[in-house]
């Protein structure tokens, strides 16, 4: 199973997107719409709901609520299966992930499951610079 | 019959499973000739081509045309994910309307028979560092490591937020909608699969993404549909036999998504469909409960449920009760899904949203044997492409 990375001062490391922050402690960065409020957690040329192009990063919270989930069969190379992939309301911000350290069985699972953010490794490349993934866990 | 109306005047689908004997070229031109002869007219009346296809290349009107009669018309090729037939006939509809023809054919065709899973990723290429790209800086593909990208898995948590919101839904019910489909396909002669199944069976099938098990996820597989479109003017001067076949497009809809926060992160098949069906019900200046009968894109069990809910077949917030009062079957008062649904019928993408119109077409016609829906005289057809795009048409039966 997954586990989780301990923080080191010395290995590099990278997050498997650009909206993971690692530092001091991990949290997603969402790009906000200075005007009207809009979050994204892709880099927009303007805003989508009121076109407006000035964003700001905000931090997400970490805990959240699973407003929805399914548990996957069939998983791309590299990734293992059954796996399960959820939508979980973070303070009032929608946030697409996988849940782990939770058997992806049904049940075991709940709509409304209280959850929070937590990293993994996705191994390292040949400079030694560890990837590190993230998921929600059951709080 | 007022004027400005535009009618369906000839429309058909291929039989839908596998066509191993043509390309997709070959089984457009199939139902395209044959929907001519359905509307007892021949290319030479035809004043645009709409051409739907999505995972050919782009170029089906062209080559259709060296198949069945290149007469120098404007062809769009059109392309808008699982809505492209609607899209095409649509497209169609709109030259009529614009004036710059009397009579249009929309096609739509896809070959998809062994094609697996849709909607995952190929692997991101890797080189020996880590390299982000893209526009969330992505060091490697995101597919199964943030959320899911196959359909089934997408769909599935369609379903399951419509149960988070409202409550009541289950493995079961979802299981439920598919037997309904899977029962009705047994009197569809042209579905890719007509066999019943028992609840049991079918959560018992092969997983796929909870809680769609295989025989409820769409049947990937050959086919086309094609319909000829016409003014009201031009159907005046055809034959009687002609006026009487002819079906009137008492509303036809496209939309997309409105801004929302949830669609960001899971595609939100809910509010373009609500939208779509109401400017549909206000164009056709019907309502819901005015139905005969309902094709509605069931691409997954879970999203069946939901679209019930969209296209204001129940109260907001009463999918479950309005399934579970058995109004959906085909002995109900809203039957959903008379030909099988894309569960059994299958669904050759840009096949799909003018076969689901035939279908409606057919009944309101009067010509579907076994499966009629007596006396039907208005359906409603609906389809959904992720990403994401909306159609919805309005049909009504000629006037005696």
């Amino acid at each position: 199973m997954i586990s989780s990375v301990a923080a080191t001062e010395t290995a590099a490391r990278i997050p498997l997107v650009d909206y993971l922050a690692l530092d001091p402690e991990p949290h997603l960065v969402a790009q906000e719409c200075t005007v009207c409020g809009a979050r994204y957690f892709d880099h927009r040329d303007a805003c989508a709901s009121c076109f407006e192009a000035v964003f700001r990063p905000v931090n997400v919270p970490t805990e959240g609520e699973v407003t929805s989930f399914t548990i996957v069969s069939y998983a791309p190379p590299g990734v293992e299966a059954p796996f399960v992939a959820a939508i979980i309301d973070c303070g009032g911000t929608p946030v697409r992930a996988t849940l782990v350290d939770v058997k992806p069985d049904p049940d075991n699972l709940t709509l409304g499951m209280k959850v929070r953010l937590t990293t993994y490794s996705l191994g390292t490349d040949s400079a030694g610079t560890e990837a590190v993934g993230f998921g929600f866990a059951p709080a | 019959m007022a004027s400005g109306d535009v009618w369906i005047l000839g429309i058909v689908m291929t039989k839908f499973g596998k066509h191993p004997e043509t390309d997709s070229v070959g089984l457009a031109a199939q139902a395209a000739r044959a929907a001519l002869a359905d509307g007892g007219v021949s290319m030479r009346d035809i004043g645009i081509l709409a051409a739907g296809n999505l995972m050919g290349g782009g170029a089906l009107g062209q080559q259709l045309q060296k198949q069945i009669g290149q007469t120098g018309i404007p062809v769009y090729n059109v392309a808008n994910a699982c809505a492209t037939g609607a899209t095409a006939l649509r497209t169609a509809i709109m030259a009529i309307k614009a004036g710059e023809t009397d009579m249009g054919l929309a096609v739509g065709v896809e070959k998809l028979s062994g094609a697996g899973l849709l909607g995952v990723g190929g692997a991101k290429k890797q080189g020996d560092t880590w390299e982000p790209s893209g526009r969330q800086g992505a060091i490697m593909g995101l597919d199964g490591r943030v959320n899911t990208d196959n359909m089934p898995g997408t769909f599935a948590q369609i379903g399951m937020e419509y149960g988070h919101k409202y409550g009541d839904v289950s493995f079961e019910l979802f299981a439920r909608i598919s037997e309904k489909n899977h029962m009705h396909s047994t009197l569809n002669p042209l579905a890719a699969y007509s066999k019943a199944m028992s609840v049991e069976q079918i959560m018992n099938d092969v997983m796929i993404a909870y809680p769609n098990t295989r025989p409820m996820c769409s049947a990937n597989c050959d086919g086309a549909a094609a319909a000829v479109v016409v003014s009201d003017e031009k159907l005046k001067t055809l034959s009687d036999e002609q006026r009487k076949r002819a079906v009137r497009v008492a509303a036809s809809v496209l939309t997309t998504d409105p801004y929302e926060a949830g669609c960001q992160v899971l595609p939100n098949v809910n509010t373009l469909t609500r939208n779509a069906a109401k400017q549909a019900y206000e164009q056709a200046g019907v309502s819901p409960q005015d139905l005969d009968l309902v094709e509605l894109h069931d691409c997954f069990a879970t999203a069946e449920l939901v679209h019930y809910d969209n296209l204001m077949l129940c109260d907001e917030g009463n999918a479950v009760d309005f399934f579970s009062s058995g109004a959906a079957h085909r002995d109900g008062s809203t039957p959903v899904n008379v030909s099988g649904g894309l569960q059994s019928k299958g669904h050759p993408i840009a096949a799909t949203g003018i076969a689901n119109v035939w279908e409606i077409c057919h009944h309101l016609r009067g010509e579907a044997g076994d499966r009629q829906i007596e006396g039907a005289k208005l359906g409603l057809a609906h389809v959904i492409g992720l990403g994401s795009a909306c159609g919805v048409h309005i049909l009504e039966r000629a006037a005696a």
